[in-house]
């Protein structure tokens, strides 16, 4: 099985991945990485990442993430995060990042935060 | 049945990241290590064997990773020792610096100190660097 499975969703502009595993050092960062590139591409810069099923996190992925918030805002884009595990909250929290992504508990409040 | 010590040599890959992972864990139940010190272990070990991997050996084959788990009674002691150039760790820097947030990499080392109790790096005596990390009961 793949460490990291990711679904896509369309609400409205705004893509929604629903991630499934680990994102960690090869397979996990890569697919994530393959995938927002991919979405840029395709001229999809409002991403909401849905991290509710990740498990683990190691500083890879947590970098992984970091590219991600820069790319997409490079696109002028908007990459944010939502249903955040209490470990992945430590994670950010620890690195200083919290201040960085916008966060949110409700998918709801996170897509009208497009708006 | 506990054990004193386990060591291994793993190869300068990605997968051996997962493999020291796996053996650290069997390696904290065998010798009755809380759920606190499991979870500590598994993130230095994961961090500590993808520098040695990555940064260290330089994802050489040639050269490997040597791990050395120990039960010192009230602690779990991790050595992860690489084949590398080594490096200053004083030099290395701080990813919480405003200026280093936004960069994809510069994470691992601070997060082998959040997580253990003790960590230090040196010089190994026969080359190489080698990282000592020990988190409590």
């Amino acid at each position: 099985m793949a460490e990291l499975n990711i679904s896509e969703r369309q609400a409205g502009d705004i893509t929604i991945l629903d991630m499934d595993g680990k994102v960690t050092i090869g397979e996990g960062s890569v697919a994530l990485r393959t995938t927002i590139r991919r979405l840029l591409g395709e001229g999809k810069k409002k991403i909401l990442l849905n991290l509710g099923r990740v498990g683990y996190v190691d500083s890879s992925g947590i970098g992984e993430l970091v590219s991600s918030f820069t790319a997409v805002n490079k696109e002028d884009g908007s990459l944010k995060l939502l249903n955040l595990t209490q470990k992945i909250q430590d994670l950010l929290a620890i690195t200083k990042l919290l201040t960085v992504f916008d966060v949110y508990e409700n998918e709801g409040e996170a897509l009208s935060s497009y708006k | 049945m506990s054990e004193k010590k386990t060591e291994l040599k793993l190869a300068s890959r990605l997968e051996s990241v997962e493999k020291a992972a796996v053996e650290a864990a069997k390696f904290a139940e065998v010798n009755d290590f809380g759920e606190d010190v499991k979870s500590a272990v598994d993130m230095a070990v994961r961090e500590a064997v993808a520098n040695a991997v990555k940064h260290g050996n330089k994802l050489d084959e040639t050269k490997q990773v040597e791990i050395t788990f120990e039960n010192r009674g009230e602690a779990f002691e991790i050595t992860v020792r690489d084949f590398g150039e080594g490096f200053a760790v004083e030099e290395v820097p701080d990813p919480t610096d405003p200026e280093n947030l936004l960069k994809a990499n510069g994470r691992g080392i601070l997060f082998m100190r959040s997580f253990m109790d003790e960590v230090e790096w040196f010089n190994h005596a026969q080359g190489g660097m080698m990282v000592k990390m020990l988190k409590k009961r």
